[in-house]
This record gives C-alpha cells, sequence and structure tokens, in this order.
C-alpha cells in the first residue's frame, strides 16, 4: 500500500513539475505575476510529493518489505538498521529517486530562499530547475521504478553489497549528490540570465550561495569516499584515478573554477561568458558522471549495473540539458556585455589565470578518462590511462597553480604590481624553501619530486594565512570579512591535503610477514606480537579476527584488531582494516589469507599524515560555510523595483 | 571569430556524444582486452605432456603444416565444461587437430576430469604453474587458439567457444588454411 | 637513529595488498622495482587494479614473471617490453607516447597553450585602454581654465 501511495506521489510529482517547467517560464516572459508566483506553490509542492515518495521507498527498507523489488535485490532482514537505510540509496533506481528528492528540495529551496530574487529570474530559475527534475522522474517512472512489486514476496532478500555495509559509504552518495544537483541550481541561474539576457553583479551575488553550498558538499563527499576507500580496501591507498572517481573530481574541478570566476562577476562586472559557460559545464559534469557510472560505457570498480538501453537515456538527457544549454549559449552569449577592464598583471588576470589552469585540470581528467574508449571504437586498439598518466600531467599542472593562488589576493583589482605582491610574500616562500629542503635532506632523499611538493603544501598554508597578516598587525583581525577568512581557511586546508597527500604517497613504511599466533616482529620502532586468531560472529557475516598487541619501549600501546569478514549471503570477502591514528600518522594493519599450520600474512603500515588527507578536505569545506554564512550574500543584492511604467505625470 | 569560440563548447560536446551513442549502440564489450597474439607467429610450446609415456609438447607441434587448434582449459573450470563438447565434435566429425593444455590443474584431476567427459586432444600438456598461459597472453581459461600450419595465430578466444564461433570462424579456418 | 635504520631497510616505494610475503626478492633493490614496475602494469582481468593491488591467478603470474625477468638481469624496459609482447598496450597503466596517443598526452597542454596564447593577446589589446594616458597640452590648459574659473 505504502509502495503504491509513493508510486503515485511520484507520478503527480511528474505532473507537478511538468506544470513548474512551463508556466512560470511563460510568466517571465509576459511579466504576469500571476504566472511567475505559480513557480513557487509548484516548487513546495513538488518537494512535498517527492518527500512522500522517498519516505516510502524508505518504509519499504526499514520493514524490510520484500514485496517490493527494489528490496528485494538490494536488502536483507539480517541486516543492521542504518545500512537497511542507506540501502534505499545504494543501488540504481533508489539512488535515482534520491537525485529527484535532492533537486526537487533544492527547488524549495530557491522558492523560499529567494525572495529577494526579481521575480523574472527567479520563475525561470524555478521553471529550469523543474524542467531537470522532470527529465529524472520520467526516468524513474519510466524505465526504473523502484516501486515495483514482486509476486509472490520471496521470504528475504538478496542483500547489500557488503563492500556499501560502512558508515561511510552510507553517506558518500547523499553528500556527493548534493553537490551535482547543487550545480543544478547554478546550471539553472545560469540558463535563466543567458534567457534574459542580462549577467550582471546582482546575478553573481545571488549565484554565489548556491555554487558554494555545492561545492562544499562535493567536496565532502569526494573526501568521504576517499576515506573509505583507504580504510576498506586494505593497501593505503586513497586515490586511484578510476573512472567513477574522476567523473566526481571533474564538476568539482569547474566548480571551483566557476566559484572564483562568478567573484570577478560580482566584484568588476567582467569575465561573464565565461562565468555562465562554467555554470553550465559543471552541472554537466554532474550529469556525465551519472552517465559514465550507469550506461556502462567503461569498467570501473564502482560501476552501478551495465545496461545500454538505460545508457542511451542518459544520454539522450544529457544532450538535452548540456546541448540545450550550449546552444543558448552560443545564440545569447556573445550579446553579454563586457565589463570592466582590467590589465593582465590584476587581481582579475590572477583569477583568469586560475579559471585557464582548472579547466586545462578538467580537460587532462576527462581525456584521460574516455580517451580508451575512444581510441578503441575508433581503432580497435586497447590502451589503458592509469594513475601514471595523470602523476605525468596532471599533477605537475597543480605547481603553477599552487604558486597563483597565494599570490593572488595580494593583487589589486584592475591593475597590480607583481613584483611588490611577491615580496609581501617572501616570508613564506622561505618557509616553504625552508620545508622542501628539511624534507628533502632529512626525511627522504631519493625524491625530490616528494619535497618540492612538500614544499608547496607548506606555501599554501603559510601563503594563504598571510593574506591576514596586515589585519593581524593592525589588530583588525575581528572585522575580517567571512568571505575573507572562509577563502583563508579553504586555501590553507588545501595545503594541508597536500601535506598529508604527499606524505603518506612518498614517506610511509611497511612490513608484510606471515605470522602465527605467538609470534612477534619488530616495525619502526613498534613491536607487535599476534596474539590470537578468532572466528567472530557478525550480524550478517562471520569474520575472521586478528589480535595484535602493539607495545613501545615495552609498554603497551594500542591493540588492532583486522578483520576478514564473510558474508553469507553474498559469499564476499570483505577486510577490515584495523587503523590507529595518532593525527600525525596513521597505523594500518590488516589481515590476509592463511590457516594454523602455515600461519596468517600480516601487513603493518605506517602512514604519515594521512589523517590529514581528510581532515584537510573537511577544514575547505569549512572554510565554504564560513564563507556562505557572510552576511552580504544572505542579504544578497538590492532587489530590483519592478519596472512598471509611472502614470503619466504632467511637467511641473 | 569571436562567434566560433562560442560555438566550440557545442562542438565539443556533439563529439563526445556521438562517441558514446555510437558506443552504446554498437555493443561493443567495456571489458574486452583484446588479443596481440593474432597474426604473429605463435608463443613458445615447451610443455610436460600431461598423459603418461608421451613426449613433451614442442613447437614443431604448431608447424607441422597443418592447422592446429590449442584450448587452455582445466577441470575445476565450470565454462570450459559447456565448451568440451564442441571439441570432442571437431576432433571426431571434422578430424581436427586439438592440443589441449591443463592450466593450473593438477594431473590427476585434469586427467579425470577428461576421462569423464572425453579426451579429444591429440596432443596434451599440463602447465602447472602456468608460465606457458602467460606466454600465450592467457588471461584465464578456457582460451582456444587457432594456429595455421606455419605457426602463424589466427584467431584468438578468450572465454568457451560457441556453435557459432566453429561454424563462422573456426571451421572455415580449418579448412581454408589446409 | 636505529629507528631510522629500520625505517630505511624497511622501505618500500608503494604498498601492495595481494603481494605475498613468499613473492618478496631477496635482494630489496629488486623487490623495489618490482614493486614499482608492478604499479605501472595493469591486471587484465580486474576492473582498475594494478597487479599489485590484485589477488587473481593471472596477476600473480605477472608478478612472478616480473621478478623472474629482474633477477634475470633485464632492465625496467625489458620487462615492460615482455608485457607488451603478451598481452599489448593495454598492460601498461602508463599509455605509451606513440601516435596513437598524441591527442591523449598532448591535448591538455595544447588546449593550455592556445587558451593561455588567445588570452594573453586580448590582454595585450586591452592594455593600451586601461594605463592612465597622460594629458595632452591642449587639455592640461583647459583642465587649469576650468579649475580656476
Amino acid at each position: 500500500m505504502v509502495a503504491e501511495l509513493g508510486h503515485f506521489a511520484l507520478i503527480l510529482a511528474l505532473a507537478v513539475a511538468l506544470v513548474q517547467a512551463t508556466v512560470p517560464l511563460i510568466g517571465a516572459s509576459r511579466n504576469d505575476d500571476r504566472l511567475m508566483a505559480l513557480g513557487r506553490t509548484a516548487a513546495l509542492t513538488q518537494a512535498f510529493l517527492v518527500v512522500l515518495a522517498f519516505g516510502a521507498l524508505t518504509q519499504a527498507y526499514v520493514t524490510s518489505d520484500f514485496s517490493v523489488a527494489n528490496v528485494v535485490d538490494n536488502s536483507h532482514s539480517a541486516k543492521p538498521l542504518l545500512y537497511k537505510i542507506s540501502g534505499v540509496w545504494g543501488n540504481h533506481e533508489g539512488s535515482m529517486l534520491l537525485w529527484a528528492l535532492i533537486l526537487a528540495l533544492f527547488g524549495a529551496a530557491v522558492a523560499v530562499f529567494g525572495a529577494g530574487l526579481p521575480d523574472t529570474l527567479r520563475s525561470r530559475v524555478l521553471a529550469i530547475q523543474a524542467l531537470i527534475g522532470v527529465g529524472f522522474l520520467a526516468f524513474l517512472l519510466f524505465t526504473s521504478n523502484p516501486f515495483e512489486r514482486v509476486v509472490p514476496a520471496p521470504a528475504d532478500g538478496n542483500g547489500l553489497n557488503p563492500l556499501l555495509q560502512d558508515p561511510g559509504l552510507a553517506f558518500h552518495p547523499p553528500l556527493l549528490y548534493l553537490g551535482y544537483v547543487g550545480f543544478s541550481v547554478t546550471y539553472a541561474f545560469a540558463i535563466a540570465a543567458l534567457l534574459e539576457g542580462r549577467v550582471d553583479a546582482a546575478w553573481a551575488r545571488w549565484v554565489r550561495p548556491w555554487t558554494l553550498a555545492a561545492w562544499c558538499f562535493l567536496t565532502l563527499g569526494i573526501a568521504l569516499g576517499s576515506w573509505w576507500a583507504y580504510y576498506i580496501l586494505g593497501w593505503g591507498g586513497f586515490w586511484f584515478w578510476d573512472p567513477v572517481e574522476n567523473a566526481s573530481l571533474m564538476p568539482w574541478l569547474a566548480g571551483t573554477a566557476l566559484l572564483h570566476s562568478a567573484i570577478v562577476v560580482e566584484k568588476r562586472d567582467a569575465l561573464k561568458s565565461w562565468t555562465v559557460l562554467l555554470a553550465i559545464l559543471a552541472f554537466s559534469l554532474s550529469l556525465l558522471g551519472t552517465f559514465l557510472v550507469r550506461s556502462g560505457v567503461l569498467t570501473s570498480v564502482h560501476a552501478f549495473a551495465q545496461d545500454p538501453a538505460r545508457g542511451l537515456y542518459i544520454l539522450g538527457f544529457l544532450l538535452a540539458v548540456t546541448g540545450g544549454g550550449l546552444v543558448l549559449y552560443a545564440w545569447r552569449a556573445p550579446q553579454l556585455q563586457g565589463g570592466g577592464l582590467f590589465q593582465p598583471i590584476s587581481r582579475e588576470g590572477g583569477l583568469i589565470l586560475n579559471n585557464l589552469l582548472l579547466c586545462t585540470l578538467t580537460v587532462t581528467v576527462l581525456l584521460g578518462t574516455l580517451y580508451p574508449l575512444f581510441l578503441d571504437l575508433l581503432t580497435g586498439d586497447k590502451v589503458s590511462v592509469g594513475p601514471p598518466f595523470f602523476n605525468a600531467t596532471f599533477v605537475p599542472l597543480c605547481a603553477p597553480l599552487f604558486a597563483a593562488l597565494c599570490v593572488g589576493p595580494f593583487l589589486g583589482w584592475k591593475r597590480a604590481e607583481l613584483w611588490p605582491a611577491l615580496m609581501r610574500l617572501r616570508v613564506a616562500f622561505v618557509v616553504s624553501l625552508a620545508a622542501a629542503l628539511i624534507a628533502m635532506t632529512m626525511i627522504d632523499s631519493r625524491s625530490t619530486l616528494a619535497a618540492l611538493a612538500f614544499g608547496f603544501g607548506v606555501w599554501l598554508i603559510v601563503g594563504s594565512l598571510w593574506a591576514l597578516a596586515d589585519r593581524l598587525k593592525q589588530g583588525t583581525l575581528r572585522t575580517t570579512p567571512r568571505a575573507t577568512l572562509g577563502m583563508v581557511i579553504a586555501h590553507a586546508s588545501l595545503g594541508i591535503v597536500v601535506l598529508g597527500s604527499v606524505a603518506t604517497s612518498a614517506w610511509h613504511t611497511e612490513v608484510m610477514q606471515t605470522m602465527k599466533p605467538g609470534d612477534r616482529l619488530s616495525f619502526a620502532g613498534y613491536a607487535v606480537q599476534l596474539d590470537k586468531i578468532e572466528q567472530v560472529q557478525g550480524p550478517n557475516y562471520v569474520a575472521e579476527r586478528a589480535t595484535l598487541i602493539v607495545t613501545v619501549g615495552g609498554k603497551p600501546y594500542t591493540v588492532l584488531q583486522p578483520e576478514r569478514r564473510l558474508f553469507t549471503v553474498q559469499r564476499r570477502q570483505v577486510a577490515e582494516t584495523a587503523i590507529q591514528t595518532n593525527f600525525l600518522r596513521d597505523f594500518y594493519a590488516t589481515l590476509g589469507e592463511g590457516d594454523p599450520s602455515q600461519g596468517w600474512v600480516i601487513r603493518l603500515y605506517l602512514n604519515p599524515l594521512a589523517p590529514w588527507i581528510w581532515l584537510g578536505a573537511a577544514f575547505m569545506a569549512f572554510g565554504g560555510f564560513v564563507s556562505l554564512s557572510d552576511r552580504r550574500l544572505r542579504i544578497g543584492a538590492p532587489r530590483s523595483s519592478k519596472t512598471r511604467r509611472p502614470a503619466a505625470q504632467p511637467a511641473e | 571569430m569571436r562567434r566560433a569560440i562560442f560555438i566550440l563548447p557545442l562542438l565539443t560536446l556533439a563529439l563526445m556524444a556521438g562517441f558514446f551513442a555510437w558506443s552504446l549502440t554498437s555493443g561493443r564489450d567495456p571489458a574486452s582486452i583484446g588479443s596481440v597474439m593474432v597474426g604473429r607467429p605463435a608463443p613458445k610450446l615447451d610443455l610436460a605432456a600431461l598423459r603418461e609415456g608421451e613426449p613433451a609438447l614442442t613447437d614443431a607441434l604448431l608447424k607441422s603444416g597443418k592447422p592446429v587448434l590449442v584450448n587452455f582449459f582445466a577441470s575445476w573450470c565450470t565454462p570450459c565444461l559447456a565448451e568440451h563438447p564442441l571439441f570432442t565434435r571437431l576432433a571426431e566429425r571434422d578430424g581436427a587437430t586439438i592440443i589441449g593444455i591443463a592450466w593450473k590443474n593438477k594431473r590427476d584431476d585434469a586427467l579425470k576430469w577428461l576421462k569423464r567427459l572425453g579426451d579429444p586432444f591429440k596432443y596434451a600438456g599440463l602447465d602447472l604453474e602456468g608460465r606457458t598461459g602467460l606466454d600465450w597472453g592467457l588471461s584465464g581459461v578456457p582460451e582456444t587458439y587457432l594456429v595455421d600450419g606455419q605457426g602463424i595465430v589466427r584467431l584468438h578466444f578468450r572465454g568457451p567457444i560457441t556453435e557459432r564461433d566453429l561454424n563462422e570462424r573456426i571451421l572455415p579456418a580449418l579448412k581454408g588454411a589446409k | 637513529m636505529k629507528a631510522v635504520l629500520a625505517l630505511l631497510l624497511l622501505v618500500f616505494a608503494f604498498p601492495a595488498f595481494a603481494v605475498d610475503p613468499s613473492e618478496v626478492l631477496p635482494n630489496p633493490a629488486l623487490e623495489t622495482r618490482a614493486r614499482e614496475i608492478g604499479r605501472a602494469l595493469r591486471c587484465v582481468v580486474c576492473q582498475n587494479q594494478s597487479i599489485d593491488d590484485s589477488n587473481a591467478e593471472v596477476a600473480r603470474d605477472m608478478r612472478r614473471a616480473v621478478r623472474e625477468r629482474l633477477v634475470a638481469g633485464d632492465n625496467d624496459a625489458a620487462v615492460f617490453d615482455f608485457m607488451v609482447a603478451r598481452y599489448g598496450d593495454y598492460v601498461l597503466l602508463n599509455p605509451p607516447f606513440k601516435a596513437r596517443t598524441l591527442i591523449l598526452w598532448l591535448g591538455a597542454p595544447l588546449v593550455l597553450l592556445i587558451a593561455g596564447s588567445a588570452l594573453l593577446l586580448a590582454a595585450r589589446r586591452r592594455k593600451a585602454v586601461v594605463a592612465p594616458q597622460p594629458l595632452s597640452d591642449e587639455e592640461q590648459r583647459r583642465l587649469d581654465s576650468l579649475l580656476k574659473g
């Protein structure tokens, strides 16, 4: 019964979305208040209906209603509650419903918080948002209905992929989707602006909070996914340049460029067409990611089930959204009036360089991900593009980006002098150089690149914080606008991420040994003894657990208990690593195969600064949220009064 | 000129979408890894015989002037079970010379399996450690190669062969190369 | 100091999940090279994993073959050629630089170059406009008279 209600709610939502996609647009072009107001009502109604539908599916999962096909395929009565809930979006249909939910909720948010927007702009944005919603709702209803019934209902389900039964991965999709869908709002703003024929500082001021919010969530989503891979896959790697990882990185890069480009539009009324293009591209890359994951054109560890028919539908949708946007762009963008002029050496120039480098980075990732497909189609040749390629092409390009990043805030708008700006950063430069030299001489003399990267990380932190140096000297730190504070936090946190990545990748240590209970080994100053191996029963799995007692200088330090879990329903093995962290390094242990006669393979790793990767990313998002909380963004640009022809007044 | 720049993103999209549509409609398998052996001289063959008392397998078997099929199999491999009757038929009905190589299989297990299902192999070898498999670019079992009389690999099937493969590609190659 | 020494002795270039203790070469320099090469070779039956990270049978065979070739004295290029001869360019996680992959390697740098040059040209055209032009004598006289009277 509940599933049918959910299904019906979804159908109603599609109908409402269709209305929301058309009527406000007509209202905007005719300047008809009533038609435009319908946009707000429709957005709120649509959100309510999709929430109902999502609630219905969640209820089916929580109560283990196995008459619903989706629940049968992806759930099991013995699963812990948290994973019953996260199982809702751990499959294709459910995750599409989550997309639709977040789309509708964002639409409602624009309707509620966008009261300060001019009516025509707001109705157009709501209409575009609804248009996208129509696409997703139609996709759901016609090809991926989560509410299909199964008759007769089986006694139990097939269970959820064991890899997904994990707190980290439970929240990874919602955060990612908040990011992807957040970019749909900026896309809607861009299309609305092109339709209006006007991009101005006010528009940029309105776009910024939505871009920031989307960017923050996407940052968190990517970081969570990376952290999960680190502790579940068992070998200390955290980024593999897998196509699906790349699919989430590309919108992030474009979104970062968009964020910075919008600042120039807001402050100097320049870079308009570039900003609009980035807004279209950020969301298009999100859709591209969805396409790559679900269509089956690429193989990946992460991909959902492959289905060419679904793939064609998503491709069609991608073409409609991106193609439509780009057609509008090609037609209208040339008419956007260029604004303030500026010299190459200026804050604007710096932000253009930023745009350029970020876009090149995006192209690099795009090429690397799609080239094997293109080559295979054209020539039948098979070629692989893996981490070595990206390390050779992506990483070096980050160097000029990082170098310029700290200099930018010291350049003035319109025209500036480079040398004085550089001189102001001389302390940061010296400190970074020293850090690189220390890394080279004292930590590891084999890799100059690692030392250089380490220096860049320090440069990012010190150089970003230096932007507050003047305020500190004058004692006006407390009145720093939150947007500036957010910028400093985010930029410095990027440095923390860089330091963590370099240290873990270049300077970790490992030891691997076959051990029997009672055996000891010595590792990096720690004495590790394998105390016992025991069988453990979990809610839906059986595991082999090792107990490793770690002592330092005879004194007990910690106990690590890595496991190997066998999920009985799916008959799959998943390794549970044991990690002990002191926030400066991770002590990482995994249990391999083994038996009592030969012993078990135990692997131990020391990953220096690994926690900084995810803490840094979290701080980056935090910086974004601080920026978001700036009052200037919430007040928004002044609302332009409706243009009404004044009643004819006799000249007095 | 300026106008042209604005159309560039759209053109890029069209190009990419074209490739995607092509990929989705071509029925291509994204997981296929291709084969570099086809058209090249067959790799080395230097194996102990699987069956007692037989001489070791050597390259000479591949350059006899007659085309041969080389089939890598294992008793623990389920698809091998599915394709095996086709080899039996090839050997009995069409008189094909088939070399069977047991890959990562204990000698006794492989022999028992062949005894149970029938032994179509004129020659049979044992590749316990997988070294021969590696030399032949094997990615698993079953895999089948067709080597012509001069020792050049003409066909390479990854996975079990089907009736269709048999009729459309293997039999014509066997007859044609004679 | 002893800890640092222990650290140095146990340093490997990268962790490898699937490498067995029994596979490790006694010569640490060779083992390091084996790990680096293993990181750059693709497991042909997995989805996007290197042979060092995969438990597949074929991956194990490839790891063993890499170590045997290194012990036999091959240099890194020869080991890669060995694998390419058997599995094609597909097995290289670092795509080769040849005619077929020119666009892959040069595409992004080219975009950077072209876009960068276009922007620089546009910037040069604008530069003249923004720099404040000094007043001509005529204009200076007019300004003075306006200011005075």
